[in-house]
This record gives C-alpha cells, structure tokens and sequence, in this order.
C-alpha cells in the first residue's frame, strides 16, 4: 500500500485515542475537584492534567495559570492547541478524508459523523453537566471507532498500521499518566503522604479505565504498588504497557509475516516487549520508577520514528 | 422569453411514452413525501461525504450539489441519437488532437486558422510529434449535451482535459434505488453501476508496451482541497486502484515509482485528474507542488502512460468549438449527428460587430472559461451587467465567444411550490480505449433550480438528477 496512506490510517487511529485519553484526564480531575481538600491535599490537579496531556510548556505559553476554565478549554475545544479533543478530532477527520479509499464505510462514517456532530459542542459547553455530556461523547466516539474499524476492516497491511496506531499512542498515554503521577505510586515505606492518595489512585484508575479492573485482578483495596503493577506490567489490562506492547509486537509481525521482511522496527518493539516480560515490580521500584518510565517514554518515541522511517515515508 | 421543449409534455402538453409511469407516479406521491425523501437523500450525501468546494467561498470548503429526486427520462431511441452522435464527436476530436501534434493537416488544408492552435495557451509544443500508445488522447470525455425538441440534440462544450462529474451520476442511481425502489420497479432502465468496470478496462488497454500483463494504474490527485477531491477517492475506490498525489510518485531514469510500505512500485497507467500546467514543474510551472518532477520525461520515454494525454485543451477551447462540423467532416467526411451552436468568434472583426449588436440575445462566454463564470446571458442580464460586457468585449475581444441562447430543454423538478419544469443539460461520459469505445447508457444531469435560468453549473446553483435511459 502508499506509505502515506499507511501514514494517514496510522495517525487517524492514534488521533482517536488521544482524544478519549484527554476525555478521560479531564472527566477524572473534575472528580477530584469535587472532593473536599481534606481528601485530596492542595495539590493544583488541573495543572497536573495539562502535564499528563503532555502539554505544560504550549499551556503555559497561553496562560499563566492553570484553572478549571483554562484547562478544560485548552484541553478540549482550544484550536490553538493541536492536541486538543477539538483539534485530534478534525486531525483524525482530515487524515480519514485522505484515505476514504482504505477506510470501510463504517469507520468512514464514525469518525465523519463524529466531526460533524463536533459541531454541535461549538466553542465549549456552558454547563458542568454539558461538559460532563461532552466528555461521554467524546469516549463513546473514540468506541464507536474503534469498534467499526476492529470489526469491518480486512485483516492486512491498512488494519496493522491503524492497529499500530492505536497501541502506540495508548502506550504513550499510559505512561505519562504513570510519569506524571509515579511520587503517588512508590511503595510504603518511601512515600510522603498517607491515605489521602486512595482518591489520586482511584483517579489514576480511572483514567485508563480501570478502576474496576483493579479489583478483579487483585481482589484487594487500592495499594500504590499494585497501581503501578496494574499498568505496567499486567497483560490482561488492555492498557497496560505490556499489553499495548504484546498488541505491537503482534501487528508488526503480522505485517513483517506479508511483507516478508523483518526491520528495525520490528526488533525495537521485541526489545521493548522482551524487557516489559522480564521485570518485576520490585525490580523496577528498586531501579526507580521514574527512571523507568522515562526511559519507556523515549524508547516509545523511537519505535514511532522507526514505524515512520521503515513504513510512512 | 421563450417556449422550451418539455421532456415529459412536449411542446403541447401530451405526456411522452417514456414518461407515462412518471407522470402518474408524479400525481399518485403526496408532494410532503417528495419533500421527505429529498431531506433523506441530503442526509445520505452529507453522511457519505459527497461534497464539492466552490473556489473563493471563504465557509464553503464542503458543499452539497442538490439533489432532485425526479428523474429525468430518455427512451432507448432517443438515447441512440445521443450515443452515436457522441462517438462520432470523440472520434473527430482524437483525430483532430493526433493531428495538431503530428502532420498538422487540417491547418495546412486551412480548415482551422494557424494562430487559434499554435497561440492557444492550451497548446502543447511538448507534445508536437510525440507518439501516444495507440493514437488515443482523449480517454475520458465529458460532452455537454442540451436538447432543444424531440429530436435535435446540441454539443455546448467538449470537456476533454478532466471532465468530472461521474461519481454523481453513479450515487445519484444508487440513491434513487434505496430512495424509490417502488418506482424502480415500474420501469426497465439501463444500468450505469458497470463505468468503474469499463474505465478500469479501457485504462489498462492504453498501458505502455512496456508494462507487465497486469499493468499497475493509479489515479493522481491535486489532494484534499480540490473541489473534485470527493469524486478523486470515490472512483480510485471504485476502480481498485490507489488514489496517490504527486508527493507519493517518483521518476528515476525515466520510470515512475510508487512510495509504498514494501518499497518503490512501478507505475503504468496514471489517470491524472491534474490539469497540464500542474503535472511536472520542471516541464510546466515550476511552482506548482501538486505534480512529479520528471514525469515529462518518463511519458515522453512511452514509460508512462497518461490519461487523458498531454495537451488536449486544444480540442475543448471555445474557439475550436465552433470549427467541429469542419472538423468532424474533414476527418470522418460525415455530417455531425450532434449540432454545435452557431458561435461568433469575437476575434472577428465582423462577428463582434453582430455580437455588440445583438448582445441582449446571445450568451457570451470566455474562450478558456469553465464553471460558467465569467458568462453573461443577454436576455436576462441587466443593463448594467450588458454595458459592462460591452466594454469587456471591445477591450479584449479575443476572450470571447459568443452564441445564441438556446432554448434548453425542461425536466419536471421539486421546486418549493411543488414540481415544475426547469432547464437541464446531460453530460455523458465517453470511454476511448483500444479498439474500443464504450459509453454507459445516460450520463449525468445537471439542473438550474432557478426558474427560468439556464445556469446548470453546481458552482452557480445549479443541481443534479439521476438520468433514465429505458428500454426501447
């Protein structure tokens, strides 16, 4: 297939997914603001949103502080700031529009209908309970594409790259959320605080969805390490680091198994993959989460750049 | 202002066979259930994303062409007259192309002046004894075709660059199917869902010699923000091809490749939707962005096939228009089925005259002009709309063409007082192959909603109609 129509289905999915993530950011600091400060502390969780969207230093260049109305407009319905839920919709919509011959007709029209209800949003709701509405739309868009692409396209090259997409982007998220947040998620013994960050663990939960995962996995009250063990390292969460790593290393082998041709971008993602299966939370606690983490983030970015050279240009 | 011919009653008010079932259909459907399903079909567009930019509409990136749900009724034989009159015009234009960039006969004989080719910008000296894969230049031609009574059918214009307007007439059909399935029912009408089909095959009949026996086609797009970009990804889908842009091709040591996530793909056949200036920056406008430097060289090499050819525009300029009788009687010796309209060349000293004399009667067009812009139509133009041609005629003469205005045709059309006639044209599209031309039956229709205009254009206001041809 063109690489730029690989290009397209690839940023089309990731552009998707960053708008549920910021759906979700958002839906999860409104619920901490609504707590007393008795439970949550004076930390400023707006201001933390923004640097889990990754986008601090754009913000700050607009506003000079981070509140709820500055926040929620940057975040979601600014067209001055390119990853906003407004700006990765229209993004998404151009990059379908570029490829309506490679999309089927279901996801055409999810992710078409969606910009064209956008409309209807206009420059931000004038209510919580609207903002609150916009945000379920947001998350049940994002589903609804998904859904059409997973079930409606043909199983080759245009749905691995869209596939990759997806689980480039989540890993991304996913772990910024975790760099953001990680002083929250130490064991014990090291950390600063007390219960009061069983509502910052819930909210981290809930931003990649998984409040109630939690508990079937580990049947037990929130524990920081099991948190962080949760999204890291635990296949079963769709949004775990391993997992989104288990579903790219299975994409791109499938298109090295068509092509008939291994790259570098192949052996990064089994790099990653391989080194995600072989530790353990201890180790990683031991070694330094942040540390860690960081080093995911950087070695991510890189099989995105090896995706783009290999594949996209 | 005058009597138009009435395809379903006449002149004298006597419904037509081919309209009978309409006509009773028409009086049988309550007119809020025409209005409904009209309100369906722009939702069906609008969702499917059938849309098309008017150029300097700053809010208008993404526009419906209207939809009229009536459609509009040829019989078997009326469409004859049509498709033999269209093949005999394609063949004379071929000719007449073939000719201008080889032995140049016609000039010589001195049927059409020397300076209306060799100055017109859409000349093509590039191409001047250049060797096409079997002498076909036009590939895809779009003729604008209006009627005038039962029997006469005129040429307005022949589109022989990149006619556009065929992804409406194949989702016109498919929408008045899921529309009207009843009123389908009624009636025996030729398919059109085959085009893809038949463009596809006369594409890959023009393939270089050099191609492989599954020659690689590709259909190259100027991108997203051309007004056609929605028909561009319609018909490369439709066709199985990939729809590219210039910045997907490449041309090394005269072949042109493909980016693609396997590595580069040669490339055969290119259905350019790209206008000539554009295609190569180091032969045309060095500015342009939209094309693939060192294409020239791999078309010029018989790398590469394009369609339709470089340098065609010779063949639809205003000007040459009003030659083809000449033309079609000097390369084929017969007369043309399908009329062309007397047209006053304002280059002539004598024409303008008429012409400045009789501007309140005729419609004048610019030479190189498309869209109907830049056009003035005498009988309902105002008077300072008049006196500003006037000055525009003797300035620069040149640019203009003038006709007389036609007495197009009307169809009955949903208007907001219910169903009317309103002026239409066809615009068919023919498919010039080896060997072979082919041409599905109808084409499409476009409208001028307005009373009384005569305007068809989507850019102006104008609509589009499924086109019935019936058996028999």
């Amino acid at each position: 297939m063109l690489s730029r129509t690989a290009d397209n289905l690839y940023w089309l999915s990731r552009y998707v997914e960053r708008a549920e993530y910021l759906a979700r950011i958002l839906d999860a600091t409104q619920r901490l603001q609504a707590l007393p400060l008795a439970y949550v502390g004076t930390s400023n969780e707006w201001e933390s949103a923004v640097a889990t969207a990754g986008c601090a230093t754009a913000f700050f260049k607009l506003y000079d502080e981070a509140n709820e109305a500055n926040v929620t407009d940057f975040l979601a319905f600014s067209s001055a700031n390119s990853s906003s839920i407004r700006s990765c919709f229209e993004l998404a919509r151009g990059n379908a529009r570029a490829v309506r011959t490679a999309l089927t007709m279901e996801m055409w029209d999810a992710i078409n209908g969606t910009w064209l209800e956008l409309k209807r949003f206009g420059n931000g709701p004038t209510s919580r309970e609207e903002f609150s509405r916009f945000l379920r739309w947001v998350q049940e868009s994002s589903l609804r594409f998904d859904g059409s692409a997973y079930r409606t396209m043909l199983r080759n090259d245009a749905y691995w790259f869209s596939r990759l997409g997806v689980y480039i982007e989540r890993a991304d998220n996913t772990a910024r959320i975790l760099d953001v947040k990680y002083h929250l998620l130490l064991p014990e013994n090291e950390r600063i605080g007390g219960p009061l960050d069983y509502f910052q663990w819930a909210a981290i939960l809930r931003s990649v969805s998984a409040l109630t995962a939690y508990h079937w996995v580990y049947r037990d009250s929130l524990k920081p390490w099991l948190v962080a063990d949760l999204l890291i390292l635990r296949d079963e969460m769709p949004r775990s680091l391993a997992s989104c790593y288990e579903a790219t290393v299975r994409n791109l082998d499938a298109i090295a198994g068509a092509y008939n041709r291994q790259g570098p971008a192949q052996r990064q993602a089994r790099g990653i993959r391989t080194r995600l299966q072989n530790s353990r939370m201890d180790g990683i606690f031991q070694r330094g989460l942040h540390e860690f983490i960081g080093e995911f983030i950087v070695e991510n970015n890189r099989l995105g750049a090896l995706v783009t050279e290999q594949f996209l240009t | 202002m005058f009597a138009a011919f009435d395809e379903m009653k006449g002149h004298n008010g006597d419904v037509r066979p081919a309209y009978a079932e309409l006509s009773r259909w028409l009086t049988e459907v309550p007119p809020d259930v025409l209005d409904y399903r009209r309100r369906e079909a722009e939702l069906i567009f609008r969702r499917i994303g059938i849309t098309f930019a008017v150029y300097g509409e700053a809010d208008a990136q993404e526009r419906l062409i209207p939809f009229d749900v009536i459609p509009r009724i040829m019989s078997g034989a009326e469409w004859r007259i049509v498709e033999n009159g269209l093949l005999q015009r394609v063949n004379a234009l071929n000719a007449f192309i073939k000719d201008v960039y080889s032995t140049r006969e016609i000039l010589r004989a001195g049927v059409v002046p020397d300076d209306l080719v060799f100055r017109n910008p859409a000349f093509r000296p590039e191409m001047s004894r250049q060797k096409v894969p079997h002498d076909i230049y036009v590939h895809i031609a779009g003729i604008d075709v209006v009627r005038v009574d039962a029997e006469t059918f005129y040429v307005l214009e022949d589109n022989a660059r990149t006619p556009s307007g065929v992804s409406y007439m194949l989702e016109n059909r498919e929408i008045m199917m899921r529309l009207f399935p009843e009123l389908f029912s009624r009636h025996r009408i030729a398919p059109v869902e085959n085009y893809p089909d038949e463009l596809l095959a006369t594409l890959t009949s023009v393939a270089p010699s050099s191609a492989s026996r599954d020659p690689n086609v590709v259909l190259l797009t100027p991108g997203v923000f051309n007004s056609a970009y929605y028909e561009h990804s319609f018909l490369a889908d439709k066709l199985g091809v990939e729809l590219v842009e210039g910045r997907d091709l490449f041309v090394k040591d005269e072949v042109v490749y493909m980016r693609t996530t396997q590595g580069p793909q040669r490339v055969d056949v290119i259905y350019r939707r790209i206008d000539d200036d554009f295609l190569d920056p180091l032969t045309f406008r060095p500015d342009s962005a939209l094309g693939v430097p060192g294409l020239m060289s791999a078309y010029q090499a018989g790398n590469v096939t394009l369609a339709n050819a470089v340098g065609t525009g010779i063949a639809d300029d205003k000007a040459i228009y009003s030659f083809m009788p000449a033309i079609v009687d000097f390369y084929l010796g017969e007369e043309p089925l399908l009329k062309t309209v007397p047209t006053w060349r304002c280059r002539e000293e004598e024409h303008l005259a008429y012409v400045l004399d009789n501007l309140h009667e005729l419609v004048v067009k610019e030479v190189h002009g498309s869209g109907g812009f830049g056009m003035l139509i005498g009988p309902t133009a105002s008077k300072v709309a008049l006196e500003q041609f006037r000055a525009k005629l003797k300035t620069s003469p040149k640019n203009f063409i003038a006709q007389p205005t036609l007495a197009l045709s009307t169809c009955p059309t949903c208007v907001e007082q219910g169903v009317a006639p309103r002026h239409v044209d066809l615009r068919p599209f023919v498919l010039t192959g080896r060997n072979r031309v082919r041409i599905v039956p109808g084409g499409l229709t476009r409208v001028a909603l307005k009373e009384g205009s005569l305007v068809v254009n989507s850019s102006q206001g104008g609509g589009t109609k499924d086109t019935w041809v019936l058996d028999g």
